[in-house]
């Protein structure tokens, strides 16, 4: 396990987090990238850890798509939004970068241990707390004014009333950074909290392109072209809601058989994500 | 009138003494070894009979759990006639050898006195056995991804776990498994029928089983109950449910060492049980039909329940089953649940129906390398397993489910779009939820 330390006073410590009142004198590095990663154009994607299976795939996909058209993905390596953010940064082949909340040789939790070692291949796992620090419920808001103050923009996706994901939104608009949230369910409690963002004057993400605006970035990526035939007219269902494979193959009087195989090459090409059994279209168009 | 010996003594020997023995039917052999000791019968005559059998107390002869096994053990032990209770005579004929069904102690001895002839019993006809009640498919509303897996799973032999909340199926369309396989050969319904014999759960009147035997352990059973075991080792739930169907409803519930002790099953096909008294191998050749919730209250995949459940609890719960065991189910089916409309739709497909269409595919499948992967399938494969997590086992589960939905499909080789529908039935759950 390659770890270094940076002090707040060595040359490669990321500028924007010490701009933030109160920067970590001491930042823990692990991974095999130089510590000007953490230098690059970054974007903060957080959320809840019992998020739905809507705030999974989209967080999947902004991961993916910004982290193709160059940003750095930064997240705190929890469950749901935040390492499914993780794991579409890795999908893309873009650097990701984890912020843990407990000593910088812990994959917390233990499950996202092949994770932790996929974001280290390419990017960096960073902590304030030394090697052999346990996890404990008070290091993690402080953890979050890591994930905010080393991002120029913080994407909450789905956040729960007085949520971590919260705390590192109110974090960015402390140290004068762009918050911006992807709409969510007005009648599901898993969003009430980024909703209430909204409302009070947050960005709406509606599209990987609307945080991309935000960094002056044209969209990189050309999306392939829309697929034909059954799968064109399945995935235009999808778009406009989830559905099962029973469902689609009644609405496309199709066999079932014949609606799965096409449904996997939707998924392999990103359009669409499955979760328990429910299909739903991850871009758009 | 048969005297007791007058005799002060008398020793029975049951050789050789190493073997452990036990049940009532040595009642019979026994009397009649008496009254030959004593000079009632001719013991020549009965040295040419195997006997088995319970003796009750007004001297009639009652039927014992195995005589198929017993009358087995006496043909290859060279002997060629068979003594018995009648009720089990039909059963002990099917192991080829001449069974003399009596029904009281003193019918046995006018029959080896030479007093009184009796017929050898004859071999159930498949004509004259009774169909056993196995429900139909045609009861199953909707649900066509589940039925499909269903068909899959009895065309290819594959094991199949089904997941989803409560209510919508998924126990319903595991029962309907064997009501779509293949009829057992006679090969396979004299060992299945053999097995139960052991067990003593031959049903009664059905002194063979044809059809494959289906069974449905409750998850409170013992790892003894499932896979056999005892001081005197007996078959268990796999092997009752030999050539044909186990269900395990709820599988996270069953214990960890329970489920366990299915792998060796799973892998060869057979139970070994060993005890002091030696070991007992039993044929355990199923396919395994689980289910299982998407969480522990059971809610998640239920649009109108709200699930409270937190990730870890749900991991919790699917982490009950093991990686190991997981890899062992070719078809991982998650089933929301329907919608209204769907429990309105007309009745599928009968059982008849989808049965023809395995038993034709089983066919095709037994012609090994004509189902050969195309170039293309291939390549979806290796592109899929760069993007989907699946483990060098997954990859090969995956293979195996493409040509048994290639063989279903009539197609000369498996195609990409087999291929995809494959991937379809990869394992979704169990994995940590991220």
């Amino acid at each position: 396990m390659n770890i270094r330390r940076l002090r707040r006073a060595a040359v490669p410590y990321p500028p924007l987090l010490r701009a933030i009142p109160d920067p970590p004198a001491v930042l823990w590095l692990r991974g095999e990238a130089p510590p000007e990663l953490l230098e690059r154009a970054s974007v903060a994607i957080v959320g809840a850890r019992a998020c739905s299976s809507y705030g999974r795939s989209v967080a999947r996909t902004l991961g993916r798509e910004l982290a193709a058209a160059g940003l750095v993905v930064v997240s705190g390596m929890a469950r749901g939004v935040d390492s499914e953010a993780h794991r579409g940064a890795l999908e893309a082949g873009g650097i990701t970068v984890a912020v843990l909340g407990c000593g910088i040789d812990r994959d917390y939790p233990a499950a996202h241990r092949d994770l932790a070692s996929r974001i280290v291949e390419r990017g960096l796992i960073v902590s304030e707390y030394e090697a052999g620090v346990e996890p404990a419920p008070w290091r993690f808001p402080a953890r979050n004014r890591i994930i905010a103050g080393l991002c120029t923009a913080t994407v909450v996706v789905e956040a729960r009333e007085r949520s971590g994901a919260l705390i590192t939104a109110d974090f960015a608009l402390e140290d004068g950074r762009e918050v911006m949230v992807v709409p969510g369910e007005i009648t599901s409690s898993v969003s009430a909290g980024s909703n209430a963002l909204l409302r009070l004057g947050a960005t709406p993400v509606t599209a990987a392109a609307d945080v991309l605006e935000a960094y002056g970035i044209e969209r990189v990526v050309d999306l392939p072209e829309p697929p034909g035939g059954l799968a064109g007219r399945l995935f235009e269902r999808l778009a406009e809601s989830p559905a099962s494979i029973d469902e689609l193959a009644r609405s496309s009087g199709t066999a079932p058989g014949d609606v799965a195989a096409a449904l996997i090459e939707l998924e392999l090409t990103g359009r669409i994500s499955e979760g328990d059994g429910v299909y739903r279209a991850t871009i758009s168009r | 009138m048969l005297p007791w010996p007058e005799r002060h003594r008398i020793t029975v020997n049951l050789a050789p003494a190493a073997l452990r023995k036990e049940g009532s039917g040595f009642d019979l052999p026994i009397a009649l070894a008496l009254l030959a000791g004593s000079h009632q019968l001719p013991p020549a005559r009965l040295l040419q009979h195997a006997c088995v059998g319970e003796l009750s107390l007004d001297g009639r002869v009652r039927p014992v759990a195995g005589t198929i096994a017993v009358a087995e053990g006496a043909r290859r032990a060279g002997l060629t006639l068979l003594l018995c209770a009648a009720e089990s005579a039909p059963e002990a004929a099917l192991a080829g050898i001449d069974v003399v069904p009596v029904r009281h102690l003193a019918e046995a001895v006018a029959y080896l006195r030479g007093e009184e002839d009796i017929a050898f019993a004859s071999p159930p006809g498949s004509d004259e056995l009774e169909e056993p009640f196995l429900p139909d498919l045609a009861e199953v509303r909707g649900q066509e991804r589940g039925r499909r897996a269903l068909e899959l799973a009895a065309a290819g032999e594959h094991n199949m776990l089904l997941a989803g909340p409560p209510g919508t199926g998924k126990t319903m369309l595991g029962r309907r498994l064997p009501g779509i396989l293949p009829p057992l050969t006679r090969e396979e319904a004299l060992e299945v029928t053999r097995i139960h014999s052991v067990a003593g759960t031959l049903p009664m009147g059905r002194p063979i089983i044809l059809t494959p035997p289906f069974r449905a352990p409750h998850h409170g059973a013992s790892a003894a109950a499932i896979v056999g075991g005892g001081a005197v080792p007996r078959p268990g739930e796999a092997s009752l449910a030999h050539r044909g169907v186990l269900l395990l409803d709820e599988l996270p519930e069953f214990p960890r060492p329970v489920l366990e002790s299915l792998r060796q099953p799973l892998e060869d096909g057979v139970v070994s049980v060993a005890r002091v008294g030696g070991h007992a191998l039993f044929p355990a050749r199923f396919r395994l039909v689980a289910t299982m919730n998407l969480c522990p209250c059971g809610g998640r995949g239920d649009p109108a329940a709200d699930c409270g459940c937190s990730p870890q609890r749900i991991s919790a719960y699917r982490e009950k089953v093991s990686r190991a065991l997981l890899d062992r189910f070719d078809l991982v089916v998650a089933m929301p649940r329907p919608r209204a409309e769907e429990l309105a739709a007309p009745p599928g497909e009968a059982s008849a129906t989808v049965r023809a269409r395995v038993v034709a595919a089983r066919e095709r499948l037994r012609d090994g390398d004509v189902l050969q992967r195309t170039e293309a399938a291939s390549e979806l494969l290796d592109r899929a397993v760069d993007r989907v997590p699946l483990s060098g086992r997954g990859r090969a589960r995956v293979a195996r489910v493409a040509r048994t939905i290639a063989a279903l499909a009539g197609a000369d080789a498996v195609l990409p779009e087999h291929l995809a529908e494959a991937l379809s039935y990869r394992s979704p759950v169990g994995v940590p939820v991220a």
